[in-house]
């Protein structure tokens, strides 16, 4: 539990720690370091060099700007969990933030990390991808990269080595009528053995619903066929139990201890059914 | 008996204010001059040769003092012993060298070990060693292990390392008589003890003196600094064993570890203090596991429900050597409490004790009575489910009734006191039985799964009487002991020789102490954990320390107010047998008025400038209290479950606990006692679960694997108490740290295959995971979702 040797830096600035990484090509970035630290430790990543983004200011907001929700990335997991604004704007975001690990990771962690950090049981990701939203990222040149294009594989995500994550960014038109998540925790680690999250747009014939898996695959996903199996519908129970019955479909499910392929299918539905009758 | 205010008192841990605010000094946290670090080369297969350990780049690498291998200290040092030579059952122990040298057996086992000038600079060189191994085909289970032609692990031991056979009454008629047999096969889960403080040693060796002093995570530093005499080849008396404040234990730190032996030599070597701390990653590994029995019984009853006999066998898993006390614990601590609460009046039961490729299996929280509970309380219930008998009613129609005590039951083990009946019905009606199996049946009607368990247990403890320990072959003694001394200014300081981490009784003994000898409680300090200072004693385990300890300070003390009374005598010019001592004063019977203090006597004592003829100066003495017999607390325990169906998830309603530990000194330290050992039960019943793969790799080698309890996962405990003293104990004390999880695993499991039998299921193995009933439910469904 001991890491191997590394360099450390720690830039006042997101140019600052641009230079660093286009120097240093093998560097890793640590945000809170909840994840990164505990792979180090066991030697699982051995970075030649850290550079630590916890020196650099205004990176830490939650804030409306126009139709957009907008959250520095080094936002922290208590401070989203306990945002008015993200609890009333997009509350599947604030429950993903509650139900991530103990209040010494959430303290610590931050949503900037946990997404780049792409944990295929992490909580974000489904609210993210269930709420669409888009993360900024600063590199050679600035750009926005939408949940649906973020996720690649396992641990694996859309950002080049020398990218930083800047700001996440949550849509609130069509106006959110509702959102939800809710996990299965692993009994051991905390992290979602299946994690839903569920986003109701509109109403009556317009109703759009939105729901995103985690834990589930090698990266969360949005189950469409559901989405387009609800759209327009009333929620009740018996609808969305038949709907959900498509949400694990072409899907190459997660196996280990806590759940096997059929376990999980059944977990697939169990809370993306929870997750949707609490969104809507 | 000067039982008064202070036995009974519901005081804080006195000890936890330091503990709680980073003031305690652990081994870790023991600093010396010149100290340097190790750092151990753990094997990565489970079974192979070792062909080669070449050390040469890490002996090179910046910081590193030295780097040994199992051949550079194989002379040095003589190989581990097991401590427990159980007789009559053809035990045979596996040599197991401090660090291995031609093959390694399991995944985990130390093949080399780093010194350098940090823990960093050690951890790095010892990456920079290359062992190259030679796989060899692979054994995990215990029942394969045991077949005849497995491959055997240990050239001159057979894979079934010992038989032993528990025979009484006459098993064959009762099951000829029986009207219900049933057979069923039990696997009691292999278990990670997972102590918040994993292992250390730090050793210090003046070559000039030639004293060894070593500070180390143990349970027992009088036992230990006994085995380091003969793996370090050195005298008793030139070792000092030094216990400082333990993270807990839950019985993995009784084992001495090849470790133990190797840093002070390390330390001997290099003439240099030497630290090791273990990481939780080696502490899965490296550290001794719990548990791990394949049990076949079988249960012959009377359609009544009356209890005849049991038979079966066990394979015991004591992975790749015999740890310390490893053989003692699925025999004697196990076999032993086959009985249960029953006057059942036959048993034959056989339990082969098997070497695998894991990690070493020794004793854990209850060390083999747990799993003899589990075995029992499930059969019961098995015997209720098959003559359509309240679970209740079948315990109630075979306790052994409270006028029959001391008792012996058919394995042989003699009873101290018991009231069964009592603590089931106290039980019961805490949690509402009746008007809960009204619900559950209501409930059951609407598709839901309700389930109420029970588990009336008793457990063997206070270990024990020490001619008792030399005939099942534990090779020490198992008596209490403490040394009580009075300083001139009437301070006390009570050394004992067992060695609590984290139980209590520091504060419960000052307890004691101060109301056996008058003096505040803030006056007295019990001081533990260190060879030079403490008398012989055999350490904290099988929930014996209050019940030893106790004794022998209630003697010590004893032995001060003899004295005491002699001097007071002297003093106020009366007769020796017209003083008598209440409440911390000597006085003249009827003319209290006419006394001396306890501090008062104590400065004279101490002063001795006026004695009675033939009294030694002084206000100390010391006692060893070898207990009668062993003492057998009891008690029931009920939960009520509720199975979602939908995902398998187990909700724990409620749990009721009612003990029986005799008399209470300190109900808050008893609760805390209970709450923990529960969680621990509940925690094998519901999440924990050490898995290996057919390779011997670990599949749960970490806690993001591995589930141990948190506070989210567990109920409110509802505990109550009856009290029944064992009549044979001057405190009419029990033993309480093992008692919650010997109860709680078979009161949930109860639960749980209650909650589900209206499917026809009668028995599954834990742990009741989600996933794990969602299946069962579904296979009983018959169908999918």
């Amino acid at each position: 539990m001991i890491p191997a040797v590394f360099d450390y830096a720690a830039p006042k600035s997101v140019e600052e720690a641009l230079k660093l990484l286009s120097k240093h090509r093998n560097a890793k970035v640590m945000a809170g370091g909840q994840s990164l630290l505990s792979l180090m430790k066991l030697r699982a990543a051995t970075p030649p060099m850290v550079v630590d983004l916890g020196r650099i200011r205004g990176l830490s907001y939650v804030k409306k700007k126009g139709n957009t929700l907008a959250i520095g990335a080094m936002t922290t997991h208590t401070e989203i969990a306990s945002s008015a604004v993200v609890q009333k704007e997009a509350r599947a975001l604030a429950q993903a933030a509650e139900a991530i690990g103990d209040l010494q990771v959430r303290n610590r962690g931050t949503i900037g990390g946990s997404l780049a950090h792409a944990d295929p049981a992490a909580d974000y990701p489904a609210a993210f991808l269930a709420l669409e939203g888009s993360v900024v990222v600063q590199g050679r040149k600035p750009r926005t990269i939408s949940a649906g294009d973020f996720f690649t594989g396992l641990f694996a995500t859309g950002l080049k080595s020398a990218e930083i994550i800047t700001e996440v960014q949550i849509p609130l038109k069509p106006a959110i009528a509702g959102s939800a998540y809710v996990k299965m925790k692993h009994p051991a680690s905390g992290f979602a053995i299946v994690g839903a999250a569920a986003v109701v747009r509109g109403s009556g014939s317009a109703r759009e619903v939105r729901l995103a898996f985690t834990g589930a695959a090698a990266h969360a996903y949005r189950a469409k066929s559901v989405e387009a199996a609800l759209r327009g519908k009333a929620l009740d129970e018996a609808a969305v139990r038949e709907a959900m019955r498509q949400a694990a479909d072409g899907v190459e499910l997660l196996e280990d201890l806590a759940a096997d392929k059929e376990y999980r299918a059944q977990l697939v539905r169990v809370f993306g059914q929870r997750a949707v009758l609490a969104a809507g | 008996m000067a039982v008064s205010k202070l036995f009974g008192a519901r005081i804080k841990r006195r000890d936890d204010p330091q503990l709680i605010t980073g003031k305690a000094t652990y081994t870790d946290d023991v600093k010396l001059p010149g100290l340097v670090y190790a750092a151990v080369v753990r094997s990565t297969h489970a079974h192979a040769r070792l062909k080669s350990v070449d050390v040469s780049k890490a002996r090179k690498h910046p910081g590193v003092l030295a780097v040994y291998t199992g051949k550079d200290v194989a002379d040095a040092l003589a190989p581990v012993p097991c401590a427990w030579l159980v007789p009559g059952c053809d035990l045979k122990i596996p040599p197991r060298p401090v660090l291995a040298v031609d093959r390694v057996r399991y995944v985990g086992e130390a093949v080399a070990v780093v010194v350098a000038q940090n823990r960093y600079l050690a951890r790095d060189a010892a990456e920079l060693i290359q062992v190259s191994y030679e796989p060899l085909p692979v054994l995990v289970n215990q029942e394969q292990a045991a077949q005849p032609g497995a491959m055997q692990i240990h050239a001159d031991v057979p894979n079934v390392c010992f038989s032993w056979k528990l025979q009484g009454g006459d098993t064959e008629a009762a099951f000829k008589s029986a009207d219900v047999v049933i057979k069923q096969r039990f696997r009691n889960t292999r278990l990670i003890p997972n102590a918040m403080e994993a292992r250390a040693v730090t050793a210090q060796y003046n070559s000039g003196t030639g004293d060894m002093t070593i500070w180390v995570t143990t349970q027992n530093p009088h036992i230990h600094r006994f085995v380091l005499s003969i793996i370090l080849k050195m005298s008793e008396t030139k070792i000092r064993v030094i216990a400082p404040e333990v993270g807990g234990g839950f019985g993995s730190k009784i084992p001495v570890y090849p470790e133990d032996a190797l840093i002070p030599h390390l330390a001997r070597e290099l003439g240099r203090p030497v630290k090791w701390a273990e990481d939780r990653r080696e502490n899965y590994v490296a550290t001794t596991h719990g548990r791990d029995h394949i049990t076949d019984l079988e249960v012959a009853a009377k359609k009544d429900g009356t209890l005849l006999a049991f038979r079966g066998k066990t394979y015991a898993n004591l992975g790749a050597y015999a740890s310390l006390a490893a053989p003692g614990v699925p025999t004697i601590l196990h076999g032993l409490m086959l009985a249960g609460c029953y006057t059942i009046s036959a048993v034959d039961y056989t339990v082969h004790g098997v070497l695998t490729n894991t990690t070493p299996v020794d004793a854990y929280r209850g060390a083999g009575r747990p799993e003899a509970t589990y075995l029992v309380e499930r059969m019961v219930d098995l015997v209720a489910f098959k003559t359509g008998l309240d679970p209740a009613e079948v315990r109630r129609r075979n306790f052994i009734p409270k006028d029959k005590f001391p008792y012996t039951v058919v394995t042989g083990v003699s009873y101290d006191s018991g009231d069964y009946d009592a603590s089931l019905n106290k039980a019961l009606q805490m949690i509402g039985y009746d008007a809960f199996r009204k619900e559950q049946t209501v409930a059951r009607k609407q598709g839901r799964y309700l389930g109420i368990g029970l588990c009336t247990y008793v457990e063997i403890c206070g270990l024990g009487p020490s001619p008792v320990a030399g005939a099942v072959g534990f090779q020490g003694g198992l008596y209490g002991s403490a040394m009580i001394r009075i300083a001139p200014t009437g301070k006390v300081q009570v050394f004992i020789g067992e060695s609590p981490h984290g139980q209590g009784e520091k504060t419960t003994f000052a307890q004691v102490t101060a109301d056996q000898l008058g003096v505040p409680y803030d006056d007295v300090e019990i001081i533990a954990g260190d060879t030079a200072n403490t008398p012989m004693g055999w350490g904290t385990y099988g929930s014996r320390t209050t019940t030893v300890g106790g004794g022998a300070i209630f003697t010590a003390c004893g032995r001060l107010i003899e004295k005491g009374k002699k001097i007071a005598a002297h003093l106020l010019e009366a007769a020796e047998a017209d003083i008598v001592f209440n409440d911390g004063r000597f006085s003249i019977k009827g003319s209290p008025d006419r006394m001396r203090t306890i501090q008062d006597v104590t400065l004279q004592a101490t002063l001795a400038w006026n004695l009675p003829a033939g009294v030694e100066p002084g206000m100390e003495a010391i006692a060893f209290y070898d207990p009668p017999n062993f003492v057998y607390p009891f008690g029931a325990h009920v939960c009520t479950v509720e199975v979602d169906p939908n995902t398998g998830e187990t909700a724990l309603l409620r749990y009721v606990a009612v003990d029986d530990c005799g008399k209470v000194i300190n109900p808050l330290i008893v609760d805390g006692q209970v709450h923990g050992g529960i969680t621990q039960g509940l925690a094998q019943a519901l999440l924990e679960e050490a898995v290996y793969d057919e390779n011997g790799q670990m599949l749960t080698a970490s806690m993001l694997d591995y589930a141990v309890p948190k506070a989210f996962h567990m109920p409110r405990f509802e505990t109550a108490h009856t009290v029944t003293p064992s009549p044979h104990h001057p405190l009419g004390v029990k033993g309480v740290g093992e008692t919650g999880t010997i109860a709680s695993t078979a009161t949930v499991a109860n639960a749980i295959i209650d909650a589900l039998s209206p499917l026809g299921i009668t028995h599954l193995d834990m742990p009741f995971t989600p996933r794990r009933l969602w299946h069962e439910i579904q296979v009983r469904k018959g169908g999918r979702p």
